[in-house]
């Protein structure tokens, strides 16, 4: 598995789910399914900055970005290879 | 202010003064003043007295002048004057000044319906001997408690449920629905409590006990048809103040000094203004005064008061005193909580009893009668979202909701808009405008262990909801159905009660809600919507009718209800500062929320709870959810504990009770009952 969805999952396991068994899938919806609401993104945007060293901007605080381990993902990596071609 | 508890015994057999007075010591903190108890064959009844009215001569239970009614009485019948007058011009004589006498003619000239007469507050028990029946009420929009049980053949009855525990036969356990509904509302919904067998008599009912069994009635319920002529603006805004300045009026009747909450909103200014313009004696004002700048309302409490002319007093409430005083709010609001903000009305309450005031008018009902909460905005705006469910400016609307809260302002709109989005279906639903709130806070049943969640499975606390609504409910404006839930739901279940009756008689002192006025709520739910809340602005009517009381800066504040700090009391070593109370706060956590603890109580999952702890320690925990997840937790966990486990450990001894003087109006006809039911008490 990806490393980087592993460590979101675990995050999300420990943070939203308090330890509790994890049976979503990596394309499920977090606010579909409950296990993050809209004050706990602003956990998940605390998380991905410290986490992975990059800035989340305003405009990025969408569902598309956020809302699955799969968008995610996505998100994270993109962020990064800006900041290698960029750097 | 009064604590009352009784027993019926079907098989005419004699209450056990012990019993009696250990349920009544249970509720001695209502009622410091003077204790009472009367016993005959079938009923035992039992009162502790703060004495406000008529203080020599209104001492209970007290009964009319053939002795074949018998009263026991908490609360205030407001419009006691008048009724006494219209009495006496029917032929009843009175013997004192009280308003507790009225209760009884007024019962004997009306019988059970006298209490559609009464202005007032009041849970009261009425024994007719004539007709071998007791006859209960409880005021209409439950601002005195009445809890009630049967065991064996006895039917019981008291203000608080100590009382009820303290008689041998009544088991104490937790009701899982009961639970499941605090999990979902914030509160049960009466007459469930969160203790098995143990009810709640709802507010505007009546209850009569007799041979033939328990019979319960409504007497009255919050009505929003619409008048056939529609109230214009000017008329709303006249009849609105005179209204307040009546309901005002009638509650500072009083033999003993009257002062008043100012919270530095908009409601509490009100009923401050009021009561300064009814008087000339000068006002004393109260008000809480927090450290943290997110809950702090100094400025305006202050502005307030200069404005008034007032002698005001602020407590200061630091977040390791609220954790401090967080078992004893429990022990008296009998009912677990998400939020902490009883707590500081408790201290608030002991610092008016030590300024030597008795009775405190304050503010509470007016976002319930006049629609001041964000969560009518919050209704509106969605339902206007949802009829152009792609209009960004409709939902950029939701940006202007709770400006008061910084974690929900720094929330992207994207996710706002998830948060409160309407799926198909949910503007049919009657329950809409709650659902929000609701839904966020039975994300907390993750917290249930899995032999709870299995003992809830079938319980669906949304149908209980849906069948408390009566019959018009679909043909009221959206507006007031939302009023509605929140009058019946949350504010007898947890803003007069848990926050209000409880943390004020905790320290023997009475509130006082010009804003619960029955006129006034049924004035109220007459008001068009649209002047109710105009367009976003709230409480707008009320705006109008209150330009020349308050100060300007006070009308024109933010909406910001009455919030203390959470979890971080608990938990929060960021401060670093030393503290005598910090070892308490930690005690607290580390005792009731230990995994074996939280095992062995067993509605809690031990490791979910290990890491909702942690997190909040580590301040990880910034979202209103966890602050009520660990709250809830906590609550929960006490209750079990004083209650279930260690009732016995906890609750009163009767032993001071006996010592002090108890008026025993015990009427034993000779030959009959206990040999000598006074010297039982001659302890």
């Amino acid at each position: 598995m990806n490393d980087i969805a592993e460590s979101l999952r675990r995050f999300a396991r420990e943070n939203f789910l308090f330890g509790r068994q994890d049976d979503f899938s990596d394309a499920d919806s977090f606010l579909e399914l409950g296990i993050i609401d809209s004050t706990g993104v602003l956990e998940l945007v605390a998380f991905i900055e410290s986490t992975y060293e990059v800035r989340v901007e305003d405009e990025e605080l969408v569902p598309e970005n956020l809302d699955s381990i799969d968008n995610l993902v996505r998100f994270v990596e993109s962020k990064q290879s800006v900041a290698v071609t960029s750097g | 202010m009064c604590g009352i508890v009784g027993a019926v015994h079907f098989d005419g057999s004699w209450s056990d003064p012990y019993v009696l007075v250990k349920m009544l010591a249970q509720v001695s903190h209502r009622g410091p003043d003077a204790n009472g108890i009367y016993t005959e064959r079938g009923v035992g009844l039992g009162h502790t007295r703060l004495s406000i009215i008529d203080l020599e001569g209104g001492r209970q239970p007290m009964h009319n002048e053939d002795r074949s009614l018998w009263v026991t009485f908490n609360g205030e019948i407001f419009n006691y004057v008048e009724l006494r007058a219209e009495l006496q011009a029917a032929g009843h004589r009175f013997s004192t000044r009280s308003d507790t006498e009225v209760i009884l003619h007024a019962y004997e000239e009306y019988g059970p319906g006298c209490v559609e007469r009464f202005n007032g507050q009041w849970a009261l028990a009425l024994w007719d001997k004539k007709r071998r029946r007791l006859f209960a009420s409880r005021d209409r929009l439950g601002v005195r408690p009445l809890y009630y049980t049967s065991v064996g053949g006895t039917f019981l009855f008291a203000s608080e449920v100590k009382s009820l525990f303290a008689h041998p036969g009544v088991d104490r356990r937790i009701d899982p629905c009961g639970l499941n509904q605090i999990f979902t509302f914030w509160t049960t919904l009466a007459p469930r409590t969160v203790f098995e067998g143990i009810w709640e008599l709802p507010p505007g009912h009546n209850l009569t006990v007799d041979e033939g069994g328990i019979q319960i009635e409504r007497y009255w319920q919050p009505d929003y048809a619409p008048p056939a002529e529609p109230l214009d603006e000017e008329e709303c805004v006249r009849r609105l103040l005179d209204l307040l300045i009546d309901a005002t009026r009638l509650r500072l009747r009083a033999d003993v000094p009257v002062g008043a909450y100012l919270s530095g909103g908009l409601d509490s200014t009100v009923t401050a203004a009021l009561a300064v313009h009814a008087t000339d004696a000068p006002l004393r004002t109260f008000s809480i005064a927090f450290d943290d700048a997110e809950f702090d309302e100094t400025r305006y409490q202050e502005e307030a008061a200069a404005a008034l002319g007032t002698e005001h007093e602020t407590l200061r409430c630091r977040g390791d005193e609220i954790a401090a005083a967080f078992a004893e709010m429990i022990w008296h609001g009998e009912k677990p909580v998400l939020r902490t903000a009883p707590a500081p009305l408790l201290l608030l309450s002991k610092a008016v009893r030590e300024a030597g005031y008795k009775v405190v008018i304050t503010g509470e009902g007016a976002d319930e009668m006049l629609g001041g909460y964000d969560l009518f905005k919050e209704a509106k705006v969605r339902r206007f979202w949802a009829a152009a469910p792609d209009s960004a400016f409709r939902a950029g609307l939701l940006q202007r909701l709770y400006p008061y809260m910084p974690a929900m302002q720094a929330q992207p709109l994207a996710y706002r808009k998830a948060f409160f989005h309407v799926r198909p279906g949910d503007v049919a639903n009657p329950l809409f405008s709650h659902l929000p709130r609701w839904e966020l806070t039975s994300r907390l049943k993750t917290f249930f262990s899995d032999d709870f969640r299995a003992a809830v499975s079938g319980h669906d606390a949304y149908a209980d909801c849906l069948a408390l609504l009566p019959q018009a409910f679909d043909r009221w404006h959206p507006f007031c159905q939302a009023q509605y839930l929140e009058t019946v739901i949350l504010l007898p279940g947890y803003i007069l009660s848990s926050q209000g009756d409880r943390m004020a008689m905790a320290h023997a002192v009475e509130g006082r809600f010009p804003f619960l006025d029955h006129r006034l709520a049924e004035f109220a739910a007459q008001i068009p919507p649209r002047l109710k809340m105009k367009a976003l602005d709230e409480k707008y009517i009320l705006k109008r009718a209150a330009r020349n009381l308050v100060p300007e800066s006070i009308l024109r504040r933010k909406k910001q209800p009455y919030r203390a700090p959470g979890a971080k009391c608990f938990l929060d070593d960021v401060s670093g500062r030393e503290s005598a109370a910090a070892g308490s706060r930690h005690e607290l956590v580390d005792e009731m929320l230990s995994p074996e603890r939280i095992r062995q109580d067993g509605i809690f999952a031990p490791d979910a709870v290990g890491h909702l702890v942690e997190k909040v320690r580590s301040g990880r925990a910034i979202g209103v959810k966890d602050d009520m997840a660990l709250v809830g937790v906590l609550s929960t966990q006490l209750l079990v504990d004083r209650f279930v486990r260690h009732f016995d450990a906890h609750c009163a001894g009767g032993d001071h009770l006996a010592a002090a003087a108890i008026e025993q109006f015990a009427y034993v006809p000779s030959g009959q009952g206990p040999a000598s039911p006074a010297a039982h008490l001659a302890l």
